[in-house]
């Protein structure tokens, strides 16, 4: 009888197919854009928490914090002399790079490409773990009279010079030209999917007095030494600050000492955060498409009912109609879930590639898919069926 | 009355509505039908037939008196009961046909014997027979939109006969159709009603329909008129 049920529910499709695919295009569309939020989520994920911890374990990333409480101001920059103090003072940090970052565009004859000029010293490359590929980094002299010289990111390079070999062009930048030292060894996109080679790196004095125009650091990157504990090194480091910053014991810091996990904590809880909001917007869209279905299948009842009423004449219980009903509702939803699963597959695996974050597939998700599509077919189907089987009989025949 | 009775009506009234705009319908009607009878029911419309077919087919329920269906007392069932009923004894053909759009007549013949869980190859066969029946080998693959209305209303006759009801229950089988068409109808009915001994109610306006049948029973103003037996069929 169930089977039967089955075969009748989709021999009644197969009779409106343009209707029935109508009828369930909301629920394909609704899960096809969660299954596809999610993976794509979930590759996003992945991809920031693998570049993370291709960052190395030992990196310390320390932020000027908002203080919270009465009478809190924002919080000062860093200085130079910061960076020095944690230099001398921190036997844990094997390298300590102060980091000032502006937005410029860079212009070469007839090129000009928007950038992200970063200011720091030579240690910024080895705690950042670049490379050359050409030419050489700054040396002392340059960084102390904030010499006008420049290492490039190779996508600056490409959209710059193309093909050709950068060193010892000058390069304009806002008002002041700028020699090219030294070209920067590709890394590919960021945990936050930034490129990272489209930067400019120049000694912290000539980006301070030529771009920023204050003293101030933006950020410190510390190195923490092989075998040196990470923990003890933020506690250090905290404690340092503090002094130097004149916070007294009963305030809260203004500053933010973070690990890498920490910082892969934070960018994937936005992640997921942007994942779940999608996923939801999505979600409504399955339910206007169990909506869709209740439409269609009250309009099916209605139009059915001498068909309902000769049923029930020949002696069709009151459950059975209900379940033929509820059971052309199910599959129409669940077919409709499946059509979205294939389409979310396809769509998932094509933007992944352009994304450029790897292609995860979940079973659960478009198990989860799928049930939940079906489970939205019985929920909107059940109101239409029971209609359909409380039908009095000899009214249904009478309907015209 | 003889052990022959299939059905007993029995002061049987059904009021619709209530206080000032209750209608009466039927104002008492005591009726039996014997096993094999084929009767005509006639009479103008608003008289109670349609009422009264309506409760001896178990569609519907009496205000007052009692039906006994082969002994058993229909008043007392309740909805889903009466719908087995139907399901096992009661046969229906309908002025409309009422046969599904856009499936063969042979599935349509098919219906009832679903609902009564007969395995797909029975029911192949069965239907196969009804349609061979009603003179309709080979158009077993048609849908009603491909079949005259005389060749639908015998889809219709087949899908009523194939669960073997012991009552058919026609009403106004030949409303719809040509005198030519409704003639033959008849006399399926007729052949029906003789050779397999199934009991034949059916509600007609046409005399000459009417005349098909051994007994006719006419309804006016909710009761029964007048209740015999046709000379030729005697």
């Amino acid at each position: 009888m169930l089977w039967n049920t089955f075969l009748l529910a989709l021999r009644s499709i197969r009779r409106n197919v343009l209707r029935s695919f109508l009828t369930i295009l909301g629920i394909v569309i609704g899960v096809a854009a969660v299954v596809t939020m999610v993976t794509l989520g979930n590759g996003a994920t992945k991809s920031v928490a693998d570049q993370i911890s291709s960052m190395g374990s030992n990196l310390l990333l320390i932020l000027p914090g908002q203080r919270f409480g009465p009478g809190s101001s924002g919080a000062p920059n860093f200085k130079v002399a910061d960076v020095e103090a944690i230099r001398n003072q921190i036997a844990g940090a094997k390298l300590a790079a102060p980091v000032v970052t502006k937005v410029a565009t860079a212009v070469y004859q007839a090129q000009n490409w928007s950038t992200s000029v970063v200011g720091s010293d030579d240690q910024y490359f080895e705690s950042g773990n670049w490379e050359l590929t050409e030419g050489r980094i700054f040396n002392d002299a340059e960084m102390r009279a904030g010499k006008a010289v420049c290492v490039i990111g190779s996508t600056v390079r490409k959209e710059l010079f193309g093909g050709q070999n950068p060193v010892g062009a000058d390069v304009r930048i806002k008002q002041f030209s700028c020699e090219v030292i030294g070209l920067l060894k590709a890394k590919g996109q960021s945990a936050m999917g930034r490129d990272q080679d489209d930067t400019v790196v120049m000694p912290l004095r000539t980006v301070q007095r030529r771009l920023a125009g204050s003293q101030d650091i933006d950020r410190i990157m510390v190195s923490v030494r092989d075998g040196a504990s990470i923990d003890a090194v933020k506690d250090q480091l905290t404690l340092l600050l503090r002094e130097r910053r004149n916070i007294t014991s009963s305030e809260n810091d203004d500053f933010r000492v973070m690990d890498t996990r920490q910082i892969a904590e934070a960018l994937t809880s936005t992640t997921k955060i942007l994942t779940m909001l999608l996923g939801a917007v999505a979600a409504v869209s399955l339910l206007v498409g169990g909506i869709g279905i209740m439409n269609i299948m009250l309009v099916s009842v209605t139009e059915r009912t001498r068909e309902i009423g000769t049923r029930l004449a020949i002696g069709a219980l009151e459950s059975e109609v209900l379940l033929q009903f509820l059971i052309e509702a199910v599959v129409l939803s669940s077919l409709g879930g499946l059509v979205g699963i294939a389409l979310a597959t396809v769509a998932s695996i094509a933007l992944a590639g352009v994304m450029q974050v790897p292609y995860l597939f979940s079973a659960g998700i478009n198990a989860l898919a799928f049930l939940f599509s079906a489970a939205i077919g019985v929920l909107f189907g059940y109101f239409p069926a029971r209609r359909a089987a409380r039908l009095d009989p000899i009214e249904a025949l009478r309907h015209e | 009355m003889s052990d022959r009775t299939i059905i007993r009506l029995s002061g049987i009234t059904k009021t619709y509505g209530s206080g000032q705009a209750a209608f009466q319908a039927l104002k008492g009607i005591d009726l039996t039908i014997d096993r094999g009878d084929f009767i005509a029911v006639m009479g103008p419309s608003g008289s109670g037939k349609s009422t009264a077919m309506n409760i001896i087919g178990c569609l519907d329920t009496p205000s007052g008196g009692s039906y006994e269906f082969q002994g058993v007392r229909v008043e007392r069932l309740s909805r889903d009961q009466r719908a087995l009923l139907r399901r096992h004894f009661l046969g229906f053909v309908f002025q409309g046909f009422n046969l599904l759009a856009r499936t063969s007549a042979l599935e349509n013949v098919e219906l009832p014997l679903i609902y009564r869980r007969h395995p797909a190859g029975v029911r192949h066969a069965a239907a196969r027979e009804a349609l061979k029946q009603v003179g309709l080998e080979g158009w077993e693959d048609h849908t009603p939109g491909e079949l005259s209305g005389g060749q639908q209303q015998r889809v219709a006759i087949a899908r009523a006969i194939v669960t073997h009801p012991t009552v058919l229950l026609a009403d106004e089988p030949t409303g719809n159709l040509d005198t030519r068409t409704s003639e033959e109808i008849m006399e399926l009915l007729t052949t029906l009603n003789r050779d397999r001994g199934i009991t034949v109610v059916m509600v007609t306006h046409e005399p000459d329909m009417a005349a098909y049948a051994g007994r006719m029973i006419h309804f006016l103003d909710g009761r029964v008129e007048r209740d015999h037996r046709n000379g030729a069929a005697a």
